[in-house]
């Protein structure tokens, strides 16, 4: 009974852990690059209402992912042409981006509402789930396994390759990296790209596996949490996975208390639960690491190569 | 193919042939005929703003020319970017070096290369060369805890590590020290008699004469001069850089020490971020009609004495700056000001001015308190403009008016413009750091004018500079800052060039130390 | 022959007043080919959206009333959005600021008195400057950037709306209805100003924007934050305290937003689920598209109020999904965004000079 409790909550906290986890990781990659995308949430939205309704429309949910992957990167690119090409504004822009998401979404969403997603194949046989040390190993959604593989790889990538050594300092140092010669504007064209793609996977979990249906803004402010777990991680792939879990932990408390009649604080308490957290958490660690940080260097600033 | 252009020793390593190109507003270069020999040491000589940058930018792929050819060993060559003029064999080491300050020097090199190597690999190739033209450096440091003398070691492997056959330097010795200098001479005079043709950027006379084997002078764009260093002499090849003879300010008769306006006492600064400096008990006293000057190699706490002594950053306590025996410590810039201290930062643009402000709202910055212009916490628009404007006409700043925007001035005239803000608010004392970096001769000229003729009206004036000329020629009394420690003064006729070397490189006479010179950030 | 950007020499002042203009002009023009394409009367849509609330006098009521607190909440974040501090958490605040009024409303059902309204007014503004006090401090003491800590300040302060009146401010005579109890008459504001129909809020917005004006233009701290905006250590040389100037301009987008929260709380006469308008994040559309200068911000909250009202015409009438005005705002923003290069670059074509010379 506690067992299957703890279990049940484990295996919760692992699936609703996913989507910020995948978020923050693409988020991570573009921060990386000096680029701060305050878009997340919107591109998730997008994400989450491609993946639903093409996976619906074909029948066939796996074509739903590729397409929230290829919707959160278009998206994305609105947000890349203004601010790496026009020069604008990066908070602004990727505010922008988040209004036009929930505003986008929405729109496309209206025919959507009230249907149940396509179930997904378990990603392994079901006798390796059957029981408990199974189930918490290999009773997960795809999206799930994805996740940790690619914060791995991102890790991997970015202390061990020629590529994510060219990346980070082109976050690091723009007018450096130009002067030697290497492409600011595209690599960071690419980098938006691929946080634009991971944001809509990231959505994609939402509306196909974790709700699993659409409704309007049902990311619910998960994206922004995305954006503070990259802050709170110092730019370290590592400490992202911890920091997702931490909050996954938070966000599953807030599950049980609206379920159980005998929640100590009423549920919308451990609902703010979350945020309060996380500004906590900023304080923290902005407090610790002071204003120079771990942040690229870049971080936010506008570049353009000639003037 | 029809002209002699081709050196008569063979062919050419590098060749430009008419090279122009503009930016809005101004002809950065224009028909410019160059050409580096094998092997050879050749200087591009230029003022500030002559077009020597522009020009090896073109080489080095940065931009690309808006007309005229280039040609590498006798071949067609043009290079779109930094990476294909690599390839070719051209090295760079930039003035403003592009280094990474949060990764190590490994790293920093590695982004240098245009193919993967291994970390080990790189490693040993990094230590054989540096070990090959005497370079000490610890492969594994953070640029950021570097000196700048060790940052330009690692641009200077960088380059190395491709073999280049034409290595281009801008302005390398402007943040050395003189030993240091010695030091760079040797490497470079070592490379070019292996074959590697060297294009040595610079405005400084006596090194060329010592190092070049060919010079060419530009001015405005355009190429006035091609000469042997080493049968001019520094002032003929000074008159074909500047155009004209320039008589420099001179001093004059020092007037005899009034009394002491600024009093700094044990001035102690925790450093104000990772890159910064700390400030250690700081001590100097400036007269009435003095200019003390303070000299250093850049990074070495300049910009926070700076800060400390302009009010941007507070004191601990009361008592450690005192103007005319009251304590200001305390005070911010605000209240500084109405005590009668005014200052000069070096950065013009983003921190003594605004760029995007017109000139009316960056009178209104700094000389709002002191000109009466914030009646009630409410602008007085008219007498801003007004002040502007005679600013720019006491100190002969080009500009089409007060609403002309402080960024659309050149680098001298925007200079000149601060000046005039600060010393017509007639300061008891002025602090001014790098008072003409990257300043066109005669802007500089006009501003020495102003500074000596401040003190002579009684002021006390506070120059810090990284130019040693400078100093000498202006200041009566000299002290050197590194590491954030300030030297004991000298009169400038009783020191040495050598010996403020010596001190810039941070040994100090009391204490001599041998070695390797330490790094002001460690 | 090739475009190319040069930088202007000093700001174009009639791209600043133009580009706004045109953005919304284009986004029109935009919105015609997007309906079109997706099924609906392209034309009828954008039409029902921008035009009808303005020419239909039925509906200007319902703009002034939409347009007032975008106004206020707006002018508030042109203090901020000059001085580049980021407070995306006007929603928040402007939730606080009515639950703090709601408060007084709460502790003085049973009474009257001409001082209860200002009161409710006053402690709106402080609780909605308060709670924008939290990312001000932790920015100038941990250095906590107040994008993040303002906009998760929002979600908490949802929560503890709902919390209110599910639980101890619920109406005991609302059937279980999640909501306060209506403000009584001594709470309320007149419905209208005089005759006209106009809300009072309107004389709330038009007030602040002279005041702001005033501010922006005139005075030492309008030229510091304007300072701080462009260049933070020139302001810091000029004698200007960054920090005094993130908490000014957290406190005033705060106050402004609780200001706005509160007469919406007048307006509506209770707090209910529905209260979270979005206002709050409109209003830094609001603010952008008004080039952060109170005159713009005041003519940009009535073209997004537009947007509002228009929304509900194209929905009932070209059928067009609830979403569509959101999508509109989202794209006048970005269209903004982009023409913010015309101020500062110009366009020249130019001809392709040959690289060689023979």
């Amino acid at each position: 009974m506690t067992l299957t409790f703890l279990i049940d909550a484990l295996i919760t906290v692992i699936g609703i852990t996913t989507p910020i986890l995948l978020a923050a990781s693409g988020e991570l990659v573009v921060e990386k690059s000096g680029v701060i995308n305050l878009g997340v949430e919107g591109m998730m939205l997008v994400g989450a209402i491609t993946g639903f309704a093409v996976g619906f429309e074909f029948s066939d949910p796996w074509i739903g992912v590729g397409a929230a992957a290829v919707a959160g990167a278009a998206t994305s690119m609105i947000f890349a042409v203004l601010v790496l090409s026009l020069g604008t504004n990066q908070v602004a822009t990727g505010l922008a981006l988040t209004i036009f998401g929930i505003g986008l979404s929405s729109l496309i969403g209206t025919n959507y509402t009230g249907f149940a997603a396509l179930p997904f194949d378990p990603p392994f046989p079901d006798y390796l789930a059957q029981d408990p040390i199974g189930r918490v190993i290999f009773g997960h959604s795809a999206f799930v396994y994805f996740a940790l593989i690619l914060v791995f790889a991102i890790g991997w990538f970015l202390s061990h390759t020629r590529a994510g050594l060219v990346l980070r300092a082109v976050g690091e140092n723009d007018f450096s990296a130009h002067s030697i010669g290497y492409p600011v504007i595209a690599i960071r064209y690419a980098a938006i790209a691929f946080g634009g793609a991971v944001a809509g996977i990231a959505g994609a979990n939402f509306s196909m596996v974790i709700t699993p249906m659409w409704a309007e803004q049902m990311t619910a402010g998960r994206g922004w949490i995305a954006l503070a777990l990259v802050v709170f991680s110092g730019w370290r792939a590592g400490r992202l996975l911890a920091g997702a879990y931490f909050f996954g932990v938070l966000m599953t408390l807030e599950l049980y208390a609206k379920a159980s009649g005998y929640a100590i604080m009423p549920s919308q308490f451990w609902a703010a639960m979350p945020y309060i957290i996380a500004v906590a958490v900023l304080a923290f660690i902005s407090a610790r690491d002071g204003r120079s940080g771990k942040e690229p260097a870049c971080l936010g600033k506008p570049f353009l190569p000639n003037g | 193919m029809t002209n002699g252009a081709r050196s008569r020793d063979g062919i050419a390593r590098l060749e430009l042939r008419g090279i122009t190109k503009a930016f809005p507003g101004v002809i950065a270069n224009s028909d410019v005929h160059l050409s580096v020999k094998p092997g050879e040491i050749h200087a591009l000589l230029g003022e500030n703003g002559a077009g020597k940058s522009t020009l090896v930018k073109m080489i080095y792929g940065i931009m690309a020319p808006d007309s005229g050819s280039m040609m590498w060993e006798g071949q067609d060559y043009r290079a779109s970017n930094p990476r294909a003029a690599r390839k070719q064999g051209i090295g760079m080491v930039f003035q403003h070096f592009s280094l990474f300050e949060a990764m190590d020097v490994v790293e920093n090199i590695a982004l240098g290369l245009d193919s993967a190597i291994s970390r080990s690999a790189l490693d040993r190739e990094i230590r054989a060369v540096m070990d090959k033209y005497g370079l000490r450096l610890d492969p594994r440091r953070i640029i950021a805890t570097l000196s700048v003398g060790e940052r330009q070691r690692i641009e200077i492997v960088r380059a190395l590590l491709l073999n280049p056959r034409l290595l281009i330097m801008d302005e390398p010795t402007s943040v050395l020290t003189p030993q240091e200098v010695e030091d760079l001479f040797v490497t470079l005079r070592r490379l070019a008699s292996e074959g590697c043709s060297i294009l040595y950027i610079s405005h400084k006379l006596h090194e060329i004469v010592e190092l070049c084997d060919r010079a060419t002078i530009l001015r405005g764009g355009k190429v006035v001069a091609t000469c042997d260093p080493r049968k001019e002499t520094p002032r003929s090849m000074g008159e074909m850089m500047i155009g004209s003879d320039f008589a420099d300010p001179a001093r004059g008769s020092v007037p005899n020490a009034g009394p002491v306006r600024l009093a700094v006492r044990d001035l102690s600064l925790p450093k104000p971020d990772d890159f910064g400096v700390a400030l250690q008990s700081i001590s100097f006293d400036v007269h009435a009609g003095e200019i003390f000057g303070i000299a250093g190699v850049a990074g070495n706490g300049q910009n926070e004495l700076l800060d400390a002594l302009s009010g941007e950053t507070l004191s601990t306590r009361e008592d450690v700056i005192a103007i005319d025996k009251n304590a200001i410590g305390r005070f911010g810039p605000t209240k500084r000001r109405a005590h009668g201290l005014c200052a000069v930062p070096e950065e013009r643009n983003g921190h003594a001015a605004i760029g995007n402000f017109t000139l009316a709202d960056n009178a209104f910055l700094s000389a709002r308190t002191r000109m009466g212009l914030d009646p009630q916490g409410m602008i007085d628009r008219t007498g801003a403009e007004s002040f502007a404007q005679t600013i720019i006409k006491r100190f002969s700043v080009k500009a089409l008016g007060p609403r002309a925007l402080a960024g659309s001035l050149s680098g001298g005239n925007l200079q000149k413009f601060i000046m005039g803000r600060e010393i017509l608010q007639n300061p008891s004392v002025l602090v001014i750091c790098q008072p003409t970096w990257g300043v066109d001769a005669g802007s500089a000229a006009a501003i020495h004018q102003a500074i000596i003729d401040l003190a002579n009206s009684g002021s006390a004036v506070i120059v810090i500079s990284q130019d040693l000329d400078e100093l000498l020629r202006l200041c009566d009394r000299l002290a050197v800052i590194n590491g954030g420690k300030l030297s004991a003064s000298r009169k400038v006729n009783d020191v040495t060039v050598d010996e403020l070397g010596l001190l810039m490189g941070g040994h100090h006479a009391a204490t001599p130390t041998s070695g390797e010179h330490h790094a002001p950030r460690a | 022959m090739r475009l190319v950007l040069e930088k202007r020499l000093e700001q174009s002042r009639t791209m600043v007043v133009l580009t706004p203009i045109l953005s919304v002009i284009g986004v029109m023009i935009l919105g015609v080919i997007i309906f079109d394409a997706i099924g609906y009367d392209g034309f009828d849509a954008v039409w029902q959206l921008f035009i009808t609330p303005v020419i239909d006098t039925y509906k200007w009521r319902d703009v002034a009333t939409k347009a007032a607190p975008l106004i206020l909440i707006g002018l508030g974040l042109s203090i901020g959005n000059r001085a580049k501090i980021w407070n995306i958490g006007a929603e928040g605040q402007y939730i606080v600021g009515a639950i703090s009024a709601a408060g007084v409303a709460y502790a003085t059902q049973e009474m009257s008195g001409f001082w209860i309204i200002p009161l409710m007014l006053i402690i709106g503004m402080a609780g909605g400057a308060a709670y924008a006090a939290i990312p001000a401090g932790l920015k100038t003491r941990y250095g906590v950037s107040e994008v993040l800590s303002s906009l998760m300040l929002v979600y908490v302060s949802v929560q503890l709306l709902s919390y209110l009146i599910t639980g101890p401010w619920k109406d005991p005579n609302g059937m279980n209805f999640p909501q306060t109890a209506q403000l009584t008459a001594s709470q309320l504001l007149p419905r209208e100003l005089g005759e006209t129909g106009l809300p009072p809020g309107l004389l709330f917005a038009l007030v602040g924007m002279i005041i702001f004006a005033i501010i922006v233009d005139r005075t030492v701290f309008g030229f510091s934050i304007r300072a701080i905006g462009e260049a933070p250590q020139a302001a810091r040389f000029g004698g200007f305290n960054s920090n005094r100037i993130v908490w000014a301009a957290l406190m005033i987008s705060g106050g402004m937003a609780g200001l706005a929260g509160t007469l919406e709380l007048m307006q509506l006469t209770r707090l209910n689920l529905g209260y979270p308008s979005g206002y709050g994040f409109t209003a830094i559309i609001v603010s952008l598209l008004g080039r952060s200068h109170p005159f713009g911000v005041f003519v940009a909250g009535i073209v997004l109020a537009v947007t509002y009202v228009g929304g509900q015409v194209a929905q009932t009438v070209v059928h067009v999904p609830n979403a569509t005005a959101g999508l509109f705002q989202a794209l006048i923003l970005f269209a903004i965004l982009a023409s913010d290069l015309f101020v500062r670059y110009r366009i020249k074509i130019k001809s392709s000079v040959a690289e060689v010379r023979a």
